[in-house]
This record gives C-alpha cells, sequence and structure tokens, in this order.
C-alpha cells in the first residue's frame, strides 16, 4: 500500500504532514499537549472555572469536551477511520454516537431524580 | 487493494467483494470494538448513574489517588495516572508506527515498534497494579456507621487527616479472628482489623484535638467536618473499622466508589493484559516472518485496531475516574 493511501492534514487541512509517520508524531504531540492540559486544569482547579453549567461545573465539562477531542483524533488517526469510506466510518460512528448519549441521558436524568427524592424526601440513610 | 471492473462483475454473486473497501478480519474487529465500546459506556455510564445519585457525598478522587512511586508521604494527586495515560498513549504511538512500517514491508521495523508497544503495554498493567495495592491497603482508616457512612479523623489544629494508628488506645483483648477449625466449621472470618471500634472511639474521646469528617460535601466540594461535639455524637454510632477498600467496605467514602473502580478499571486493566498476550503472539509471528511470507502485513493492523481501543477506553476512565 503506497503512501497517497493515507489523508495527511488534521484540523480541517490547517496542518499538512508530509509523511505518514510525520502525521503520528504531529498526533501524539497534540494529545500530549491536551493531556497536559487536563492535568494541569486538574491540578490547579481554577476558581473562575468552578462555577456551574447544566448542573454540572465548568471544569467538567472541559475535561469532558477534551476528552472527546483526544478520543476524535485516536480514532481517526490512530485507527485510521480518517482513511475508511465514508460508509464505514458511519457505519462506526454513527451507532456509538445515538446510543451512548441516550444512554447517558435516561441514566442521569433517572439519578438525579433519586438524588433529589432522596435529598428533599428520606432523611434516613444518613445515620 | 481495488479490483478492476471486470473483476467486480465476475465476483460480485460468488464472493470477493470485499464490503466498505476493508477485509473481513479488520471489519470483524471493528464489529467487537464498536460493540466493546457499547459494553464500556454503559459500565461508565452506570458509574455516572452513581454518581449523580449520591452527587453530595462522592469520594474525592484527588483524595483518593495520592501516591507515586518513590516519593512517600508526599501528596501527589493526579501525578502517577497522568503518567499512565502518557505511557499508554505513547504505545499507541508505537503501535501505529509498527502499523506504518508494516505497510513498508519493514520487517525490522515492525519488529522493534511491537517490541516498544509490548513493554508499554506491560509498564502499564504494571502500574494499574500497584494503583490497586495502595487503594485496596489504603492510608488513614475510618469508621464505618451502621448505615454504611465512613468517619474519617481530622486534626483540629492543623485540618490534616489523622490514621487511626496514632491515637488509637491498645485495650487487652482475647478477640481472635474466627475461623473454620476452632468453631462452627461453616462459619468464617477474613483478617481483623488492626484496631478494634472500641479502641478507635476511646482514643478519639481522649484526644481532644480530633474532629470527623463525613461524607457529605458542603458547598465548596469539600467534605464536611463536626464540630467536636456533634463529632462525639457521630462516633457512638461507629460498628467497624475499615482500613482500605475492597468490594463491601471502602475507607474512603461511598462503597460504590470502590466497586465501580475495581470493576471498570480492571476491566480495562483485563483488555490491556489480554492486549498485551495478542501483541506478543503477532511479535513473535513477526519475528519467523509469518507476514513476511504472508505478503502483508495485515494482522499487525488488526491488533493495532484493539490496542488503540484499548488507548480510547483508557482516555475515558482517566477523565470519569481522576479528573471529573
Amino acid at each position: 500500500m503506497a503512501e497517497d493511501f493515507h489523508k495527511l492534514a488534521i484540523f480541517r487541512g490547517l496542518l499538512k504532514f508530509k509523511s505518514n509517520v510525520q502525521k503520528i508524531w504531529g498526533v501524539l504531540i497534540f494529545l500530549s499537549i491536551v493531556t497536559t492540559i487536563e492535568v494541569v486544569l486538574g491540578i490547579v482547579k481554577p476558581e473562575f472555572l468552578l462555577s456551574y453549567f447544566l448542573n454540572m461545573k465548568l471544569l467538567n465539562w472541559i475535561f469532558i469536551i477534551l476528552t472527546l477531542v483526544k478520543a476524535y483524533y485516536i480514532a481517526w488517526d490512530f485507527m485510521h477511520i480518517r482513511d475508511e469510506k465514508g460508509s464505514l466510518q458511519g457505519a462506526i460512528v454513527l451507532p456509538l454516537i445515538i446510543l451512548i448519549p441516550y444512554l447517558i441521558f435516561i441514566l442521569v436524568l433517572e439519578a438525579d431524580y433519586i438524588f433529589d427524592v432522596m435529598n428533599s424526601g428520606f432523611q434516613s440513610w444518613n445515620f | 487493494m481495488e479490483l478492476t471492473a471486470a473483476e467486480k462483475e465476475a465476483n460480485l454473486w460468488s464472493g470477493g467483494q470485499r464490503p466498505l473497501n476493508g477485509s473481513y478480519g479488520k471489519l470483524m474487529m471493528w464489529f467487537f470494538i464498536v460493540s466493546d465500546a457499547l459494553t464500556f459506556s454503559g459500565f461508565l455510564v452506570s458509574y455516572g448513574f452513581s454518581r449523580f445519585k449520591n452527587i453530595d457525598s462522592w469520594p474525592i478522587a484527588d483524595e483518593v489517588f495520592t501516591h507515586f512511586p518513590f516519593l512517600h508521604g508526599i501528596d501527589a494527586p493526579m501525578y502517577y495516572v497522568a503518567l499512565m495515560t502518557f505511557i499508554l498513549i505513547f504505545s499507541s504511538v508505537t503501535m501505529v508506527l509498527a502499523v506504518d512500517a508494516g505497510h513498508h514491508m519493514n520487517k525490522s521495523k515492525v519488529t522493534f515498534y511491537m517490541l516498544l508497544t509490548i513493554i508499554g503495554g506491560a509498564v502499564f498493567v504494571g502500574s494499574q497494579a500497584w494503583e490497586w495495592k495502595n487503594f485496596i491497603k489504603g492510608e488513614y482508616g475510618a469508621l464505618e456507621t451502621k448505615g454504611g457512612q465512613i468517619l474519617q479523623f481530622i486534626n483540629a489544629d492543623n485540618g490534616e487527616r489523622v490514621p487511626i494508628g496514632d491515637f488509637s488506645i491498645s485495650i487487652p483483648t482475647e478477640r481472635s479472628a474466627h475461623k473454620g477449625s476452632n468453631g462452627l466449621w461453616y462459619k468464617s472470618e477474613g483478617a481483623l482489623t488492626s484496631y478494634s471500634v472500641n479502641e478507635v472511639v476511646e482514643g478519639f474521646q481522649v484526644n481532644k484535638n480530633l474532629l470527623i469528617r463525613i461524607e457529605k460535601l458542603d458547598k465548596n466540594g469539600q467534605k464536611i467536618i463536626l464540630t467536636r461535639d456533634d463529632s462525639l455524637d457521630k462516633v457512638e454510632n461507629a460498628v467497624a473499622v475499615v482500613e482500605g477498600a475492597n468490594l463491601i467496605h471502602n475507607e474512603y467514602g461511598n462503597r460504590l466508589f470502590a466497586d465501580f473502580f475495581f470493576f471498570i478499571t480492571g476491566f480495562h486493566g483485563f483488555h490491556v493484559f489480554s492486549g498485551v498476550v495478542i501483541n506478543v503472539i503477532i511479535f513473535f509471528n513477526v519475528i519467523i516472518g509469518t507476514y513476511e511470507r504472508r505478503g502483508h502485513y495485515e494482522m499487525v493492523e488488526k491488533v493495532g485496531l484493539y490496542w488503540h481501543f484499548v488507548d480510547l477506553v483508557w482516555v475515558f476512565v482517566f477523565t470519569f475516574f481522576y479528573l471529573v
């Protein structure tokens, strides 16, 4: 399989690499930067990020978004989804992005409800 | 590899087609990965369920995972898991480099990068074992109430945690672990804790500068510390001493935290372990030239997919157990 087999541009064409090996190192650097940001935020916990948005700390939203960014680059560049046909990309990704948010939605909503019930009407757990 | 139009026509109804332009093995690996991804998301979402259900009393990860190798007694939250994350990402990179070398039929490079990948995976599994050991052993110890709440001890002077061993009073007792051999043969119990409930409680009552910290969080996400009077009331409710964590008791707080920690990181660790085993098999196949003779290194690509998936899952486990 020849070198042109791989699509070598990331960030929507903003960054183009000369070879696949270079792209791999480039993605590694990007992932390391993102992880470092996460770890630093996790240790420092800046005050202004501790406010709440949709029942969750802003900091936690940032962690989750950065995680999804990392997941995207691992799947697209390390697992070569970028080089697959569109139909295969869809077959892999669509079930996950439909089912997982749905699962999160029903379970987290239910958990929040149970928390409210136990918090407001049921105190005997605290003994 | 694309087929010519004539070949396509000939093979259309007699096999030989490559749907989605992927080989059979690769598509099957993708099937497995998608279903495994759903399994892991099921686990992580149920963790989220328990966490949102106990949102005001969940253990604080920064206080649970504070160890770093060779740095005893130094509070180093997160650093070690961050290191583990880098190790796993790096072994993912060497894997993808091995796949790339395979595309160029470069046997020695594939061998070298596969070896690095295996080493990275082994180091990761070892790190996880060490992490488990610290988690199981515990650090400070705590009391558990009848309702399953954890009471931890704080020094009122400096606000730091106090290990139960530092203040417990030694009360001579004849109590020893009950074994099947010295009583009812069908009943036995595990090892006794280093201190009995009475020893800890009386030690607490004597030491006036100790306070109790309960599981509940205040508005700033810190555990609530009771006043001395409330602490003395609370300590009466204690029924057990907890040291470390297992599936039933957990000195860090909610026992579900320990259950999910063991289950999810254990399941992931098992994936890493089997990944290492598969990588070793492929590694030896590369060395003896199996893929050289076969004419392509697709097998390396397939285990590569699995290996990256394991890395992908760790990214999420890292976020939800250690960061969020």
